[in-house]
C-alpha cells in the first residue's frame, strides 16, 4: 500500500505571529519556519503503517515556495521515502491545494492519503475534507487511531462529546487529529540518509490546476488587545473582585 | 439572497450554537432557512421552528444523518444549494468535518471560522491561532462559511416557521459507523457555559483533576474545559480540550488552573469577559491575559476559593 502525505511548511507553533503595519498580512521575515505540527503527526502514523508492514512506501508531498523542500527533507528524515514539491510562490486557498493534491494522486495512485486536519497558519481546516469531495474517496477526520486492514481503514475520531469510530473503504482520506501519535525526532544518521533520498521538483504550472483564489484578503488586523489586570493576594479577594465584576 | 443555516444538536436538543449562527445568518439576508439533519428530527424540527427571524425549517432524517457522517450531510446539503446563496455552518468538529465537502462539490472557496459579518460577501476570520484577524471579500456565486458561535448573540426565541422535510440521501457507500463514545454530562455544554472551570497539567492525575476541578465547577454551575497537556496526559477527555484545535470558549467567568497560558491556549479563551489564572509561578504568560491573578500553589488556593464562595453564599 502506498501513503501520500501532504505537509505543509508553516510558522512554528512557538513564534507568536505579528500583523504587518500596511495590513496585508503576517510578517513571516526572518521567522521560524517549521512543519506544520499536525502534518508531522500524519507523516509519523504514515512511518508507523510502514514499520508495521501494512505500507509499502511512503510519499511526502508539499506545495510552496523552494524551501518547503527542508519540510519534505525532514519528512524524508522521519522516514518518508521519496518526497515531491510542487513549487510556487503562489499562497494557495485550501481548495486550490486540494485541486493540486487530486492532480498529484492521479499520477501516483496511493490508497491512503494521511494528512493534517489543520495548519497553523490558516486554521482553515478544510483541505483533506475537500480533496475527499474531490476524489469521491470516503474521508476520516480527526483521527486520534487508525488500523488499516483488508483494504478498509478504521479511525477513531475526535468529535463533539467524545469519540466516534468509522470504517472507510480504501482508497481513503484520514486526517491526523493531536492525539494519533507522538512523532518521533529525526536522528542525525537519518538527517544524513535523508539528503540522498529522492525529492522531485515541479512547477505549479506544469500541472494545468486551476488555482486562482477566489478570496480578496480585504486587510489583516491585530486582534484586541487584552492587558494584564491586577494579582489579588487571597481567594476572598478574589470572590470579592469577581462579584464586583458581575460575572458571580 | 437566502441563506441556508445548518442547526446544531445532538439528536435529541437543537443546540443554542444554531440560534448564534442564525443571527449570522440573518446579519447576510432576512432569507434564512434552518436545515435538522438527523436521526428523527420531529421535536428538533420543532425547535428550531421556534427561533425568531427564520423563514423556515427543513428537516431530513436517516441514520447516517443522525451519525453525522460528513458524505451523507455534505450530499444532503449540496443537493439543497439550488435554492441558496449562502450556507452557514456552526464550527463545531460536526461542522468541520462536512463544511468543506460542501465548498468543494460546489466550487467554491470555504470561509472558516467566521466571528463577524461585515456585508453579505465580506467576513473576519482569526487565523495564525488568534494572532490576526482576516477580513476576506468572496467573489463565489455561492459561499461556504463556518461561523464561531460564541462570536455571535443567540437569536431569539418566538418564530413559528413552517417544517418542511427533504428526502434523506443515499447512505454513503464507502464509509460505515461503527460505534461512539458519547460523554453525557449533567454540567452546560463547554461552548454555551457562562462560566468554565479548566485545568492544566499541573493537575497531575486524573484522580486529582476530578478532585480539584470539578467539585469547583459544580459549586459554580460551570462547564469544564482542560488544556492539551491534561488531555493529553489522560487527566480530562479529549472534548474538553479548550484551545486553537480544541474548543473555543467566550464564558462570563473562565478560570485557568495550573495552566500556563501558551498560544494555542488563548487562542480559544481569550474573549471570554473574565479571566481568572491560578498559577504558581507570577510570570505565567497567563497573567498577561488574566483580569484577576493569584500566584499561588493551586492545593491551598482552590479549596481556600471553595471556602471563599461558601462564605459568599454560593
Ligand atoms: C499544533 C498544536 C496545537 C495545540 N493546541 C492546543 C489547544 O488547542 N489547547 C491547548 O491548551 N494547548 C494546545 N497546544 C499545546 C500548548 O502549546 C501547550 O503545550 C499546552 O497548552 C500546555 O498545557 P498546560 O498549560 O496545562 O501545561 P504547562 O505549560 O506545563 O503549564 C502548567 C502550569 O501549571 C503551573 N503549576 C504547576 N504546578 C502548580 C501548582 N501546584 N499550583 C499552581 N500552578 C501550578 C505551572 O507554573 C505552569 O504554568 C497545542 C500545541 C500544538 C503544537
Ligand atoms: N501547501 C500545502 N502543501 C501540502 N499540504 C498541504 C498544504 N496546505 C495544506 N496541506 C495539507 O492539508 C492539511 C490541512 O490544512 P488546512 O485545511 O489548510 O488547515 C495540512 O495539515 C496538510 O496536510
Amino acid at each position: 500500500m502506498k501513503v501520500l502525505v501532504p505537509v505543509k511548511r508553516v510558522i512554528d507553533y512557538n513564534v507568536k505571529a505579528r500583523v504587518k503595519s500596511d495590513q496585508t498580512g503576517v510578517d513571516l521575515a526572518n521567522v521560524k519556519m517549521s512543519m506544520n505540527p499536525f502534518c508531522e503527526i500524519a507523516v509519523e502514523e504514515a512511518v508507523r503503517l510502514k514499520e508495521k508492514g501494512v505500507a509499502t512506501e511512503v510519499v511526502a508531498v508539499s506545495i510552496g515556495p523552494p524551501q518547503a523542500s527542508e519540510t519534505l527533507r525532514t519528512a524524508l528524515a522521519m522516514g518518508a521515502d521519496r518526497a515531491i514539491l510542487v513549487q510556487t510562490d503562489q499562497d494557495l486557498d485550501p481548495l486550490a491545494v486540494a485541486k493540486v493534491l487530486k492532480a498529484i494522486i492521479a499520477e501516483e495512485s496511493p490508497e491512503l492519503v494521511m494528512m493534517g486536519k489543520q495548519a497553523i497558519d490558516g486554521d482553515n481546516n478544510a483541505v483533506g475534507q475537500m480533496l475527499s469531495a474531490l476524489l469521491d474517496w470516503p474521508q476520516a477526520t480527526f483521527a486520534s487511531e487508525l488500523t488499516v486492514e483488508g483494504g478498509k481503514a478504521k479511525v477513531t475520531r475526535e468529535v463533539d462529546g467524545g469519540l466516534q469510530t468509522i470504517e472507510v473503504n480504501l482508497p481513503a482520506v484520514v486526517t491526523a487529529d493531536l492525539r494519533l501519535n507522538e512523532p518521533r525526532y529525526a536522528s542525525l544518521p537519518n538527517i544524513m540518509k535523508a539528503k540522498k533520498k529522492e525529492l522531485a521538483v515541479k512547477e505549479l504550472s506544469s500541472l494545468g490546476v486551476d488555482t486562482a483564489s477566489r478570496l480578496k484578503v480585504v486587510k489583516v488586523t491585530e486582534p484586541p488587545k487584552r492587558t494584564a489586570g491586577i494579582k489579588v493576594e487571597t481567594a476572598d479577594d478574589l470572590v470579592t473582585s469577581l462579584k464586583t465584576a458581575g460575572v458571580l | 439572497m437566502a441563506v441556508l443555516v445548518i442547526a446544531d444538536h445532538d439528536n435529541t436538543t437543537l443546540k443554542d450554537n444554531t440560534h448564534k449562527v442564525v443571527t449570522a445568518a440573518l446579519a447576510m439576508s432576512g432569507d434564512v432557512d434552518v436545515l435538522v439533519a438527523s436521526a428523527s428530527s420531529a421535536t428538533l424540527g420543532a425547535a428550531a421552528a421556534k427561533i425568531a427571524g427564520v423563514r423556515k425549517i427543513l428537516t431530513a432524517d436517516s441514520a447516517e444523518l443522525g451519525q453525522g457522517l460528513a458524505e451523507a450531510v455534505g450530499d444532503l446539503i449540496v443537493g439543497l444549494m439550488g435554492g441558496y446563496d449562502a450556507v452557514l455552518i456552526p464550527a463545531t468538529s460536526q461542522g468541520k468535518n462536512f463544511a468543506p465537502r460542501v465548498a468543494a462539490k460546489l466550487d467554491v472557496a470555504q470561509i472558516s471560522e467566521v466571528i463577524e459579518v461585515v456585508s453579505a460577501d465580506t467576513f473576519v476570520r482569526p487565523i495564525y491561532a488568534g494572532n490576526a484577524l482576516e477580513t476576506v471579500q468572496s467573489a463565489d456565486t455561492k459561499k461556504v462559511l463556518t461561523v464561531r458561535p460564541t462570536a455571535f448573540a443567540a437569536a431569539a426565541e418566538g418564530g413559528s416557521a413552517p417544517v418542511e422535510g427533504v428526502p434523506p440521501p443515499p447512505a454513503p457507500a464507502k464509509t460505515h459507523f461503527v460505534d461512539q463514545k458519547i460523554v453525557k454530562s449533567a454540567r452546560p455544554d463547554l461552548g454555551a457555559a457562562k462560566i468554565v472551570v479548566s485545568g492544566g497539567r499541573a493537575m497531575g492525575s486524573a484522580e486529582e483533576f476530578q478532585k480539584v476541578i470539578e467539585p469547583l465547577a459544580d459549586k459554580l454551575g460551570a462547564a469544564v474545559g482542560a488544556s492539551r497537556a491534561a488531555v493529553d496526559a489522560g487527566y480530562a477527555p479529549n472534548d474538553y480540550q479548550v484551545g486553537q484545535t480544541g474548543k473555543v470558549v467566550a464564558p462570563e467567568l473562565y478560570i485557568a488552573i495550573g495552566i500556563s497560558g501558551a498560544i494555542q491556549h488563548l487562542a480559544g479563551m481569550k474573549d471570554s469577559k473574565i479571566i481568572v489564572a491560578i498559577n504558581k509561578d507570577g510570570d505565567a504568560p497567563i497573567f498577561q491575559v488574566a483580569d484577576f491573578g493569584l500566584v499561588s500553589d493551586y492545593k491551598t488556593a482552590v479549596p481556600d476559593l471553595m471556602n471563599a464562595l461558601t462564605a459568599a453564599g454560593i
